[in-house]
C-alpha cells in the first residue's frame, strides 16, 4: 500500500449566506490548497468532490455542477457522498486513489451551500426520512437528533448542563478560528445555552449548529511525490468507514457502534492499540453539543457514559495537559456547519495542529497524532481518519 | 498491488418498463443474492462496497442511508458514488489495490418508473443561473449536439437510424431486455420529432432493474471461481459542466477515459477488442462514442455501421446485449448493465448472443443529460 | 492565511441587493412499495399491526421486511403484533417540518411494538391521552418518560387509507391494559 501525504489545505469564510455560488466556493478552497502545496491545477491527477444532499444548492446531479470549480476539467473526478460523513469521506475517497497507486496526486474538495435552499434548508433534511413509514408524519430533522439525545441522556443518566458544556467549550474555541460564522463563536454560559429557546426537547437552539455556506479543500500525494518537501509532511495513517443499517427505529441509539467499527478499522491500519493513549488531539464530528460526547465514546476516547463526567474534568479542553483536546477548532457548534465542509474543516484543523500553525488554536500539549471524524445519513454513518507526523 | 482485479459474480433482475410488485429494497435484494450465489460467497467474506444512486432519481435525500441492508452491508464500509457504473466500478478496484480489501461488492439499479416527472428532474441539473431558466426541455441539449455531430462528421439520420435497428433487434435475443424490437429505418426517421433532429425513437426509453457484482483480487478470484473475468484497464474523465464551453462534435470524456484504460490494459490499437458495450442512450451518441473510442475514425462510423463491422456477427460486435435502446435506460447503472454483459460474452454464458472467441470486451459509460462525464473499462478472460 | 468569502444578510436578498434566480423544483414520485410494505398497510387499514420472522435469527421485525438484513436471508411468516407498546426514546418538538415554529409542541417518538422482538421500534407521535394536543413541555414529561407504556389509537375504519397515518397517535396508558 501506497504512503499518502497531505500537502495543503485551504478553508473559506463560513457565512450563513455568501455570495458566492456553490463554485466559486469550492474554487477559493480548492486554489488555496493548491498555493499551501505549492502546486498547480496541472500538477494533479484527479479529483475527488464530497457534498451533502444536491437538494441544498439546488442542483440534480450536483457533483457534475460543481466539477469545475473543483479544478476537475478534463480530469478524473469522482464525487462520493455518505451524507454528514462525506466531508472526512472524502479524504478517504482521495486516500485510496493514492495507496492504490493508480494516481500521484488529489485535490479533495468539500462543499456546501445551504442557503440557496428556501424557505429553510431544513426542510430538505424532511427527505431523508423513509418515504412510507416516516415522511407522512410531518417529520423534521431534529426529532432524529432529540431522540437519540434523549436516549443517551437517559441510559446514561447525563444532566442537561454537562451536554451544555460542550456548546460553551466548543462556541468559545471558535472565537479563536478565523473563518467561523458570524454570530456563532461565543463566551457562553451553561445557563444560557440550557435556556435558550427549545428546538425539540432536549434540543435548545445553542446546542445546535448552524446552517451555513463555505467550502474546505485539501491536497494528497503519494509518498514518491511528497518526498521532494522533506520531513515536514503529515501523513495519513489510517482510515475507516461504517454503515449501519437504516432501520434506525430498530437500533438502540445510546450508543454509535458504526462510528466504532469505523474508527476499529483506522486504529487497526494505524498500527494503534491504545487510542487513549495514541490519540493526542481529537475532531470529533459535532453537530449538536451531545454528539461530541456520543462519538468520543464510540471512537474508544472513553467509556461509555464516561464522556460528560471526562468533560466535566476539563478532560477535552483545549489547553489540557494530561488529555486529550477535543475540537479545538471551534468545531461545527463553534464555526459553523457547511456539513461536508465542516468535516473536512476538521480533518484540516488536525493537519495545523500537527504543523504547529493552529495560531491561538494551537493545543498545550504536544501532539504527534490526531483524529478527525465525520457522522452521517440517519445516525448510520462513521467515517474516520487518522493523520500523523 | 501488482494483481489485477477480478469479476467474480454478477446477479441481475428482469429490466422492465415499471416494476410495482416489489420496492426498491426488494429489487436489489433479488439481485444481490443472485451475484452472492455466483461468487459463491456470502455477505460476510465481503470487505468493502460501493452503491450507485443520485438523490433526485430516488426521491430521497441522502440514498446512501437506504443502501446497505438489502445487499448485506450493514455494518461494514459501504458509500455511494455518485458517477456513472464505470466510475463507481473504479473506486472498488482501486480500494482493492490498494491491497487492504480482498472482496468489494458494487450495485446499481433504476427505479425510473417511480419519477412522475422526469424531465423535471433532468432539468434540475441544468446550470440554474444560466440554462435553466430558459426553459427548455433539457433534452434539447440532445438535440443540438446530434446536430452539430451530423454536420461535421457527415454520418446521417440513416445511420443513426441504423443504429437503434440493430440495437433493439440485438435485444430480441436478450432474455432481460425491456425493449426488444424489429423495426425500420423508415420507422425512426417517421417518429415524432423532440429535438430535431432528435426523433422520439432515437431516445432510450427509461427501465427498472437492479445489479450486483463481485469484485475479488486475483489470486482470491482463482481459488473461488473457475471463469473470473479480469479488469485490464479503467479510465473515466469529466469534460466541463458548461454546455457553453463544450466540444459538440467529439465525447472529449471518452477519448480521455479511453486513453487511461488502453494504456493501462496495455492496448495499442482499440481494433484490439473483440466487442463492445458502448452507451447509447440516444442513437448518435454510440457513434459518436464509437469515435471517440477510436474504433472508427472521425466521420467513418456510420459507413462501418453500414456495413456491417458493428453487427453481431460483424468485425467489433457492439451492443450485443441491445444497450439501452433496446433494454431501456438505467440512467447510471446503464454501464453496470454493459460490464454485466461483457461478463457473461467473455464467460461464455450470453447463449444465443455468444460472441465467437470473445477475449477482450470493452464498456463505455455517459452519465447522459447535461453531463460530459464518462468512463471505459477494458475486460477480459485471459490467464 | 486569509480566507475568502464574502457573508450576506437576510435583507440583501430580501432587498433584491444581490442578483438571484429562483426555481421550483417539481420533485414529485410514486414509490413501489413492494411486497412487504403493501401488506403491513392492507393490515393497518384493517386495524393490525403486523411484523416479519427471519426464520434464522428468530427476530421479528417490524417494519416488516422480505428479508432479515443482518442474516441476508429471506423471512418467512407474518405474525400479528399487538398496538400496544413502551416508548424507547421520545423528544418535545416545537418545531414544524420547515423550521417554523409551532405553540404547542409535538412529541415525536420511537416506539417499540409489543409482540416484536425487544428494540423493534416504529416512529410515530405521541398525543395527549384526553385532551389530544399538549399544551407545553411540563405537561409532557409528566406523562411519557423511557418505558412508558402507550397504544395505538386508529383512524375510524373508512377514514383509513392503508398508510402509516391510519393510525393517528399513541396514547400513554397505565400498566396492565
Amino acid at each position: 500500500m501506497q504512503k499518502v501525504a497531505v500537502l495543503g489545505a485551504g478553508l473559506t469564510k463560513f457565512s450563513r449566506r455568501a455570495k458566492e455560488t456553490g463554485k466559486e466556493l469550492a474554487f477559493y478552497a480548492a486554489k488555496m490548497a493548491l498555493e499551501e502545496a505549492g502546486l498547480e491545477i496541472d500538477d494533479i491527477d484527479a479529483v475527488v468532490c464530497v457534498s451533502a444532499p444536491d437538494a441544498f444548492d439546488g442542483v440534480h446531479m450536483k457533483g457534475e455542477y460543481l466539477s469545475d470549480g473543483c479544478g476537475a476539467s478534463k480530469k478524473p473526478f469522482m464525487r462520493s457522498y455518505v451524507g454528514g460523513g462525506s466531508g472526512v469521506f472524502g479524504i478517504i475517497n482521495g486516500w485510496y486513489h493514492i495507496a492504490s497507486g493508480h494516481f500521484n496526486t488529489c485535490l479533495v474538495v468539500a462543499e456546501e451551500k445551504m442557503s440557496s435552499s428556501m424557505p429553510h434548508p431544513q426542510g430538505i433534511f424532511n427527505a431523508i426520512y423513509d418515504q412510507f413509514l416516516e415522511r407522512p408524519l410531518g417529520v423534521n430533522l431534529l426529532w432524529i437528533f432529540s431522540l437519540e439525545m434523549q436516549r443517551y441522556m437517559s441510559v446514561h443518566k447525563i444532566p442537561l448542563e454537562t451536554i451544555a458544556l460542550v456548546a460553551v467549550k466548543n462556541k468559545k474555541n471558535g472565537l479563536d478560528h478565523p473563518c467561523a460564522q458570524e454570530g456563532i463563536p461565543g463566551n457562553y454560559t451553561v445557563e444560557e445555552i440550557v435556556n435558550s429557546e427549545i428546538m425539540c426537547w432536549p434540543v435548545t437552539r445553542l446546542m445546535v449548529s448552524p446552517v451555513t455556506d463555505g467550502a474546505a479543500a485539501i491536497v494528497l500525494a503519494s509518498y514518491d511525490f511528497a518526498k521532494k518537501f522533506g520531513k515536514d509532511v503529515i501523513w495519513i495513517e489510517g482510515v475507516g468507514w461504517c454503515l449501519d443499517t437504516s432501520y434506525w427505529t430498530n437500533r438502540d441509539l445510546y450508543y454509535p457502534r458504526y462510528v466504532e467499527y469505523a474508527a476499529r478499522m483506522a486504529y487497526e491500519m494505524a498500527g494503534i492499540k491504545d487510542p487513549k493513549k495514541e490519540i493526542h488531539v481529537v475532531e470529533p464530528y459535532d453537530p449538536f453539543a451531545y454528539k461530541e460526547l456520543h462519538h468520543l465514546e464510540g471512537l474508544l476516547l472513553a467509556e461509555k457514559g464516561e464522556a460528560p463526567k471526562l468533560l466535566e474534568k476539563g478532560f477535552w479542553d483545549r489547553d489540557t495537559e494530561n488529555g486529550i483536546p477535543s475540537s479545538p477548532s471551534g468545531g461545527l457548534l463553534g464555526v459553523g456547519n457547511p456539513i461536508a465542509a465542516a468535516g473536512l474543516m476538521k480533518v484540516i484543523e488536525i493537519y495545523w495542529q500537527l504543523k504547529g500553525k493552529a495560531g491561538k488554536r494551537q493545543v498545550k500539549r504536544e501532539v504527534k497524532r490526531g483524529l478527525a471524524q465525520a457522522w452521517g445519513d440517519l445516525m448510520q454513518v462513521g467515517t474516520v481518519v487518522i493523520l500523523g507526523k | 498491488m501488482k494483481e489485477r482485479v477480478a469479476i467474480i459474480g454478477i446477479g441481475y433482475t428482469q429490466l422492465k418498463p415499471i416494476s410495482p410488485e416489489v420496492s426498491f429494497r426488494e429489487m436489489i435484494y433479488e439481485a444481490a443474492v443472485k451475484a452472492y450465489n455466483d461468487a459463491g460467497i456470502e455477505p460476510k467474506d465481503v470487505d468493502t462496497f460501493v452503491a450507485i444512486s443520485e438523490d433526485y432519481y430516488e426521491g430521497t435525500a441522502i440514498f446512501d442511508e437506504y443502501v446497505p441492508d438489502q445487499i448485506g452491508a450493514v455494518l461494514k464500509p459501504v458509500h455511494t458514488i455518485t458517477q456513472d457504473a464505470i466510475t463507481a466500478l473504479a473506486a472498488c478496484v482501486m480500494q482493492i489495490k490498494t491491497g487492504i480489501f480482498k472482496i468489494a461488492v458494487l450495485e446499481g439499479h433504476s427505479k425510473a418508473s417511480n419519477i412522475v416527472y422526469p424531465s423535471h428532474i433532468d432539468a434540475f441539473a441544468l446550470d440554474p443561473i444560466l440554462v435553466r431558466p430558459l426553459g427548455f426541455n433539457p433534452i434539447f441539449l440532445a438535440g443540438l449536439e446530434m446536430q452539430r455531430f451530423l454536420i461535421e462528421t457527415g454520418n446521417t439520420e440513416y445511420h443513426t437510424s441504423l443504429v437503434v435497428l440493430k440495437n433493439k433487434r440485438n435485444a430480441l435475443k436478450n432474455p432481460i431486455a425491456a425493449y426488444p424490437g424489429e423495426i425500420s429505418i423508415d420507422d425512426v426517421l417517421s417518429s415524432n420529432p423532440v429535438s430535431l433532429p432528435l426523433k422520439e425513437l432515437d431516445i432510450s426509453k427509461k427501465a427498472d432493474g437492479a445489479f450486483v457484482i463481485v469484485l475479488a483480487k486475483e489470486s482470491i478470484a482463482k481459488k473461488l471461481v473457475d471463469k473470473p473475468v479480469y479488469i485490464e484497464g479503467i479510465g473515466w474523465l469529466q469534460e466541463t459542466p458548461n454546455i457553453e464551453r463544450r466540444d459538440f462534435v467529439n465525447a472529449i470524456y471518452l477519448q480521455g477515459a479511453a486513453n487511461m484504460a488502453y494504456r493501462e490494459a496495455g492496448i495499442k490499437n482499440p481494433l484490439e477488442i473483440d466487442f463492445a458495450e458502448i452507451d447509447d442512450t440516444f442513437s448518435y451518441k454510440e457513434l459518436q462514442h464509437i469515435e471517440a473510442l477510436g474504433i472508427a475514425r472521425f466521420g467513418e462510423s456510420g459507413i462501418m455501421l453500414e456495413e456491417g463491422y458493428f453487427d453481431f456477427d460483424g468485425a467489433i460486435p457492439i451492443n450485443v446485449s441491445g444497450g439501452s435502446l433496446g433494454c431501456g435506460n438505467l440512467h447510471d447503472a446503464n454501464s453496470l448493465r454493459g460490464i454485466v454483459e461483457a461478463v457473461l460474452q467473455l464467460r461464455n454464458e450470453a447463449g444465443e448472443r455468444q460472441i465467437e472467441n470473445a477475449e477482450i470486451g470493452l464498456v463505455a459509460s455517459w452519465r447522459g443529460i447535461p453531463t460530459a462525464s464518462g468512463g471505459v473499462v477494458i475486460l477480459s478472460n485471459r490467464e | 492565511m486569509e480566507f475568502k468569502g464574502t457573508p450576506l444578510k437576510d435583507r440583501d436578498i430580501k432587498e433584491k441587493k444581490v442578483f438571484y434566480v429562483d426555481w421550483h423544483v417539481k420533485a414529485h414520485y410514486a414509490w413501489d412499495c413492494g411486497i412487504a410494505l403493501s401488506y403491513f398497510f392492507e393490515g393497518l387499514k384493517n386495524g393490525k399491526i403486523y411484523g416479519r420472522r427471519c426464520p434464522k435469527c428468530k427476530r421479528v421485525m417490524v417494519p416488516p421486511r422480505m428479508f432479515c438484513e443482518l442474516c441476508f436471508h429471506p423471512t418467512d411468516k407474518w405474525i400479528l403484533l399487538k398496538d400496544t407498546g413502551r416508548v424507547n426514546t421520545f423528544s418535545v418538538s416545537y418545531l414544524n417540518w420547515d423550521a417554523s415554529r409551532r405553540e404547542k409542541p409535538q412529541v415525536p417518538a420511537v416506539i417499540e411494538i409489543d409482540g416484536a422482538s425487544e428494540g423493534m421500534g416504529i416512529l410515530h407521535l405521541i398525543a395527549h391521552p384526553e385532551k389530544i394536543e399538549w399544551e407545553n413541555l411540563e405537561e409532557v414529561l409528566k406523562y411519557i418518560k423511557v418505558g412508558t407504556k402507550v397504544k395505538a389509537v386508529w383512524k375510524d375504519e373508512k377514514e383509513r387509507e392503508g398508510k402509516i397515518t391510519d393510525i393517528k397517535y399513541f396514547i400513554p396508558i397505565k400498566e396492565g391494559k
